[in-house]
């Protein structure tokens, strides 16, 4: 295996320094190391942080390949600075059976381009009735230890407590999609001063925030472990907040637009910006930067969730919901949280890498940038400014809130175990 | 003026009230042997209605063909809607039929304003009713109605709605005329009141520009004119009340409450009417309800909507009365 030397980056933010990558792995960080019989990538001025880890990932394959792929959404991970991501089982078919994640964990494989780490459905077919074969999924190729039915809440409450219980016995995490259904029938956008005028069907914070509360609660009782999906609301940071502070083991993400956008961009009426959960208000906003900064979010989740063109090209009621994310994620967390001061790159290391492969207990990303690691890296001109054009996406979907809005940030080079799979900004 | 007509809160002051001086001069189109204006000659107006509504179709029809436009309906039933078109394909094929203006119709809340603003069509659009939205027109009606029996239809030219006191009762959470209303209203200077039960007003209610009670027995002394708003009876099975019964004892409105009101005010309702719900026979066939009258300002203030927004600013009747001011 060649060699790769990456010159004078800045590791986590801080002072310029050496890496030399060996094959798959990190062999030496330093300064003035030597270049010699090594490829070298001059990275003077730019960010290198570990390869991105994204636990909540819509791949589509099987089922929807008209918005994405295996492949295509790895591409685009890879582009967007990813060395792994955990696909959501959301898929026709539900990934709530081994064959199923056996099927996307190979396709990750054989494409190469970022590690695909299936999620298992909790139910059968998302339905919330019947436990999906958890185990059989857990001990099969895919190894899978992540549980979700996401797109949907497991929101019976027995049922809930079941899986909590019964993934302890392989160590086990399900991810919660937290929405009261009967409290969300007919939402089409955050319930509040701007639903009210749009007359769009409201999506109330409560739905969340109720659910969460219960898992909270349930966590505990059982002695489980609870990961909570992209939390939304400035009163679900404080249930998840009060419920750490009581020793409960639950952990919290946060998506890129969350952080950035409100629900008085849905007064133009443009799909593009209708998600499950809603786009919330300013004051939530603030309150999710502040949760990341300070721990009580644990991580930054993209929800990459792909569309075809024609079902965001429509009246609202009608749209898809959700946004492609993977490909502009470290560009708004750079954006909202290192230019406003609440994290260094050392924490958006830990909220984008470390806590989610701890989350999801994936071996080999997510650890330090020292000598004798895996060499999954990310490397970030963090001095870039730019226009988001869809256009140039890897992923087959456009569905970008952000397109002509100017953000910070390009990743230029993704390393995974060694191999380059975005070089200068282009794929490998 | 804009060049579409997708919101209430889109006229300005001066906007609406020319919208309802140009009404009153469609009005007296009415009262002529041959009600027929040639303003819109050889110019293609579609209707295009993608929920069921007889009422406010024919009342655009009406107006289309008394301004001498070119008509097409459209309506979704039986059309390649139901075969899965997609609302911009539907545009576009009219557009490229030549069509100058498309009143839209629209079961979800944002499909005329997509219309409009996505670069599908050129043509103005005209909001005829979106979802729980906006149903512009059907406020300049109600306005025209107010300012015709409040101020009179000669003394009222070029004057607003200043001070009325306006009440709307009922199911405000799913009614695009209470928001429509609403807008308006305040834009002409009245000051409006909801009256319903909490369940059936929206959260987030305490930015408009408005009051809101619960209580319909404290408002109606004080108010001078009181609009009715339809209450669908499937709303009591999703829990908003409890009984059709319990409702009309609460928030309906009978001849004992309607002699609470101030011996000027006016009933109003936008129709159609559940009797019996909100509304008892005897209050909607009394002379103070004015929902027949309604229906027929519906056409003058839609011919005066589509003469602003498709015939320029020449006068539309030449009139001595307009020429004097």
């Amino acid at each position: 295996m060649s060699k790769i030397l990456i010159r004078g980056a800045k590791v986590l933010g801080g002072a310029p320094q050496d890496v030399l990558i060996d094959g798959e792995s990190i062999e030496a960080v330093g300064t003035d190391l030597s270049a010699e019989g090594a490829e070298v990538v001059e990275a003077a001025g730019k960010v290198l942080l570990p390869g991105l880890v994204d636990l909540h990932t819509h791949l589509r394959e099987p089922g929807r390949e008209d918005s994405e792929t295996v492949l295509t959404g790895t591409r685009a991970a890879a582009s967007g600075g990813y060395t792994a991501v955990f696909a959501m089982a959301n898929t026709f078919p539900v990934a709530d059976t081994a064959g199923v994640v056996e099927q996307v964990y190979r396709l990750g494989k054989e494409h190469g381009y970022c590690d695909v780490q299936p999620i298992g459905a909790v139910t059968v077919g998302l339905e919330g009735k019947k436990l999906a074969e958890l185990g059989a999924m857990h001990e099969s190729a895919a190894g899978v230890t992540v549980f979700s039915d996401d797109g949907k809440c497991v929101d019976d409450a027995v049922i809930m407590r079941r899986a909590l219980e019964y993934v302890k016995a392989f160590g086990g995490v399900v991810a919660q999609h937290a929405q009261e259904p009967r409290l969300t029938e007919g939402a089409q956008m955050n319930e509040g001063v701007v639903s009210a005028e749009l007359g769009l069907g409201g999506w109330p914070a409560v739905a969340e925030e109720s659910i969460i509360a219960r898992d909270v609660l349930l966590a505990e009782h059982v002695g489980s472990r609870v990961h909570i999906c992209h939390l939304s609301t400035a009163g679900s940071v404080e249930i998840v907040r009060w419920a750490k502070s009581r020793g409960i083991d639950v952990t919290a993400e946060v998506t890129p637009h969350h952080l950035l956008l409100t629900d008085e961009l849905v007064r133009s009426y443009n799909p593009v910006y209708k998600v499950n959960p809603p786009l919330r208000t300013e004051r939530d906003v603030l309150a999710l930067r502040e949760a990341l900064a300070d721990g009580t979010i644990d991580i930054v989740a993209t929800d990459h969730a792909p569309h075809p063109h024609e079902d965001k090209d429509c009246e609202w009621a009608a749209a898809a919901m959700g946004m492609v994310g993977l490909e502009t994620a470290l560009s708004v967390v750079q954006h909202t949280m290192v230019e406003t001061g609440l994290l260094d790159w050392a924490g958006v290391a830990d909220r984008m890498s470390a806590a989610p492969a701890r989350i999801g207990q994936l071996a080999g990303h997510g650890r330090p940038v020292s000598a004798g690691e895996p060499a999954n890296l990310t490397l970030v001109d963090s001095a870039y400014r730019g226009e988001v054009d869809p256009a140039g996406f890897a992923s087959r979907s456009r569905n970008t809130p952000y397109e002509g809005r100017e953000l910070p940030g390009r990743v230029t080079h993704t390393f995974l175990r060694g191999r380059a799979t975005l070089v200068d900004g282009n794929l490998a | 003026m804009k060049r579409h007509l997708i919101s209430a809160a889109d006229l300005t002051r001066d906007d609406a009230v020319l919208i309802l001086d140009t009404a009153e001069e469609m009005a007296r189109v009415a009262d002529r042997p041959i009600k027929k204006l040639p303003a819109l000659r050889g110019r293609t107006v579609c209707n295009l209605f993608f929920e069921d509504s007889t009422r406010t179709r024919i009342s655009f029809e009406a107006a289309e063909k008394r301004l001498s436009a070119d008509v097409i309906n459209f309506a979704a039933k039986g059309s390649s809607v139901s075969k899965g078109e997609s609302l911009k394909d539907t545009a576009q094929t009219l557009e490229a039929m030549g069509v100058d203006a498309v009143v839209i119709r629209h079961g979800a809340s944002g499909a005329p304003y997509r219309l409009a603003t996505s670069g599908w069509i050129d043509a103005p659009v005209i909001n005829a009713g979106d979802g729980t939205h906006q149903h512009p027109t059907q406020a300049l009606l109600d306005a025209f109605t107010m300012r015709r029996r409040l101020v009179g239809p000669d003394a009222g030219l070029g004057r607003d709605l200043d001070g009325k006191r306006i009440t709307l009762v009922g199911d405000v959470l799913h009614s695009r005329v209470a928001r429509s209303n609403v807008d308006l209203l305040h834009t002409l200077g009245a000051e409006v009141t909801l009256v319903a039960p909490p369940t059936l007003v929206p959260v987030g209610v305490e930015t408009w520009p408005c009051e809101v009670s619960y209580d319909l027995d404290s408002v109606l002394p004080k108010s001078d004119a009181v609009m009715m708003l339809r209450v669908q009876r499937e709303r009591m099975n999703a829990a908003f009340f409890p009984t059709e019964r319990e409702y009309s004892r609460r928030y309906g409105l009978d001849a004992d409450r309607m002699s609470r009101m101030p011996g000027h005010a006016i009933v109003m309702h936008p129709g159609p009417m559940v009797r019996g719900m909100e509304i008892t026979a005897e209050v909607a066939d009394s002379d103070r309800c004015t929902a027949v009258e309604q229906v027929a300002n519906g056409v003058s203030v839609r011919m005066a909507v589509l003469y602003l927004l498709l015939g320029g600013n020449e006068p539309a009747v030449t009139h001595p009365r307009t020429e004097e001011k």
